[in-house]
């Protein structure tokens, strides 16, 4: 068959081509991620607002701020801020150690780390609470100080410390492993002192994995329940989270108050993650990254 | 500024990488540390710079022992194979970094810290990318805004650690003649490590090659390739074709052949040896070979020609011995460069005489 009879075989495409993606699957895997999406994330979600919407809107405003509600936010929200942050530095000690340091027992302290993401939430409530209460092993330690732990928001704290600790950890330790040492040798040799060293090639450098870290541990301290409850005595207006007055809610059948304290929840979370990462493009933008 | 080390030796484990180290570099020269990889070379430049401590030995900085001072108190300008740079920084603040970690007093003003930055920019060429971030920057000119950033607190030695190792042959080139002109401009005292002995040829006024953590040999690319005092230093420098027989007066005889050498058997512990029947090995570069197609010919090794390569202005010629180098089992190989025209009668598969115009002899290690 020559040339010229197959170009004349081969009938004129009516339609005008589509442009051909290089990665196969685009249609597939993008209708997958938002069919996963939509059931697992964001129907349950909305039916937090469609059930929160049924309210009056006074009525709604009226559960939303109630005082008791509004310091339960205040105790949430600025615990898991404080948690997190206290996360972030000691985590980020704690990767460091993991990385740069060989010493007896690493494995196991690598380990370690884990077991808040694997324990029972409950059950790291109840052995909190048994060791902070005024008659526990640490409690009883720091009772003569005046400091009381178990049953006031610094229980809360403990609790939200606790869970977090692993966050920080996972996000810094790859990216303190990936940093090549030359950097550190390089500003030595400009004659950096070993804090200019820390303040002006890795603190930037590990900027990025300690913000995510920060967020995951902030994200978490919000949400958390079981071991929290145990350890905080939930007396009204002190140290009540708001998860705990939503289950205080539901149990009285009161659905929509529940829905709504639960959708204030919501929007204050999204907010404050949407911060941290708006943050953290600026950042990548700042330094080069976000290319 | 002159640098000194003195019998420096460091291990790391069981791995001795420097064993007894003494070497003078003289103010303003730019000297090459070659050698393969694993003879220390690295390791000696570290020690140098304060990156790395040594077992034993001392550091000598312009007469002042520098053994026990920090890194940052050397004042060395030290430049990464593979960059280093602050990717989190523009090329403008990499190069200012050295000058802005100055304590306040020493600190220049920021109108001051701007000029001396755009000056050393200027000087690599590399000022309109001043706002770039490194990752934005092709490999060569990384390297050469890390040299800048290594010059912008004004070292007092210059230490490059295989500073075009991780560059493509063009540009390996571009920089080696410009690292040699910015040297002549500045007169730094300059060290740099690589394994290319051709880089190291052309571009130090002075080569130190190492070999398992031990000096080979010191000297101007021109002693150390007319004159290498030992086989390794022979053996390294490009390519070379060996012969192993024992002395015969003033031959050597390889087999069947022999082949006259140049006088003197190097390499002896004692050098009073009788050198007369020694098991040794004969050098000579493939430009030192004459190819003769006649086979009554005085003084030559019979071989096969295996390949000629004839392109440019010298053709290349690979040869296999004809006995398969019977004593040490292995067929040998040689190598020979001759000008185009006399190469013009060779074929494939062509029996020959290799006649050595130059024969460097060795006592032979091995045997």
């Amino acid at each position: 068959m020559t040339a010229a009879s197959v170009a004349t075989l081969t009938p004129t495409p009516l339609l005008p081509r589509i442009a051909r993606r290089v990665l196969p699957g685009f249609g597939l895997t993008l209708g997958l991620t938002l069919v996963y999406l939509s059931l697992v994330v964001l129907i349950p979600l909305s039916a937090v607002f469609i059930k929160a919407g049924s309210l009056p809107w006074g009525e709604l405003w009226n559960i939303v701020s109630a005082p008791r509600v509004v310091a339960s936010y205040q105790l949430t929200f600025g615990a898991s801020l404080l948690a997190a942050a206290i996360n972030t530095v000691f985590g980020f000690m704690l990767a460091w150690s993991l990385v740069r340091y060989n010493f007896p027992g690493k494995r196991l302290v690598d380990a370690l780390v884990d077991l808040p993401f694997a324990l029972p939430t409950a059950v790291a409530g109840i052995a909190l609470a048994a060791l902070y209460s005024g008659n526990g092993w640490i409690g009883s330690l720091l009772a003569p100080l005046g400091l009381k732990v178990a049953f006031t928001p610094l229980g809360v704290l403990v609790a939200l410390v606790f869970i977090g600790v692993p966050f920080v950890v996972r996000t810094v330790q790859p990216v303190l492993e990936e940093l090549e040492i030359e950097l550190e040798e390089a500003a030595a040799s400009l004659g950096a002192q070993r804090g200019q060293v820390f303040r002006r090639v890795l603190l930037p450098l590990l900027l990025p994995a300690l913000m995510t870290g920060f967020a995951l541990a902030f994200a978490r301290a919000v949400g958390e329940y079981g071991s929290v409850i145990f350890i905080a005595g939930n007396i009204p207006m002190v140290s009540e989270i708001t998860p705990l007055i939503i289950i205080t809610k539901l149990e009285q059948y009161d659905f929509q108050g529940a829905t709504a304290v639960a959708g204030v929840m919501l929007i204050f979370s999204f907010a404050m993650l949407l911060v941290i990462n708006l943050l953290q493009a600026w950042s990548a933008k700042r330094t080069g990254r976000g290319r | 500024m002159s640098i000194q080390v003195e019998n420096i030796s460091k291990s790391f484990g069981a791995f001795a990488a420097l064993q007894g180290v003494s070497l003078d570099f003289p103010t303003g020269e730019l000297v090459a540390l070659l050698g393969p990889s694993g003879c220390g070379k690295t390791t000696l430049l570290r020690v140098i710079a304060g990156l790395e401590t040594a077992d034993a030995g001392r550091v000598i900085l312009d007469g002042e022992d520098a053994s026990d001072t920090h890194v940052r108190e050397r004042q060395v300008g030290f430049v990464f194979q593979h960059y280093a740079l602050f990717r989190h920084l523009t090329v403008f603040e990499n190069v200012a970094f050295g000058l802005r970690v100055r304590p306040r007093r020493n600190r220049p003003s920021a109108d001051e810290i701007s000029r001396r930055v755009h000056r050393l920019l200027d000087l690599v060429q590399l000022d309109p990318l001043a706002d770039r971030f490194p990752p934005q920057l092709s490999g060569g000119q990384r390297q050469r805004i890390a040299l800048v950033r290594a010059l912008a607190v004004e070292p007092r030695v210059l230490l490059l650690d295989e500073p075009f190792g991780a560059l493509d042959a063009q540009v390996r080139k571009e920089l080696r003649r410009w690292l040699r002109r910015l040297h002549d401009e500045l007169h730094v005292t300059s060290i740099f490590v690589t394994h290319d002995q051709e880089e190291a040829l052309e571009v130090a006024d002075r080569v130190v090659l190492m070999n398992r953590g031990r000096v080979e040999q010191v000297g101007t690319p021109a002693q150390i390739y007319e004159h290498p005092a030992t086989p390794f230093v022979y053996g390294f420098l490009g390519a070379v074709n060996c012969f192993r027989g024992r002395v015969e007066g003033t031959h050597v005889r390889v087999g069947e052949a022999r082949l006259p050498h140049d006088g003197q058997v190097d390499g002896q512990v004692d050098g009073q040896v009788d050198i007369e029947g020694a098991a040794v090995v004969g050098f000579a570069r493939p430009h030192d070979l004459a190819v003769v197609t006649d086979l009554a010919a005085a003084n030559g090794v019979d071989a096969i020609v295996s390949r000629v390569h004839a392109f440019g202005a010298s053709v290349r010629v690979e040869l296999d011995s004809l006995e398969g180098a019977a004593d040490r089992g292995e067929p040998a190989h040689y190598e020979v460069v001759m000008p185009r025209e006399r190469a013009v009668s060779l074929i494939d598969g062509q029996r020959v005489r290799l006649v050595p115009a130059h024969l460097r002899v060795f006592a032979d290690q091995a045997a």
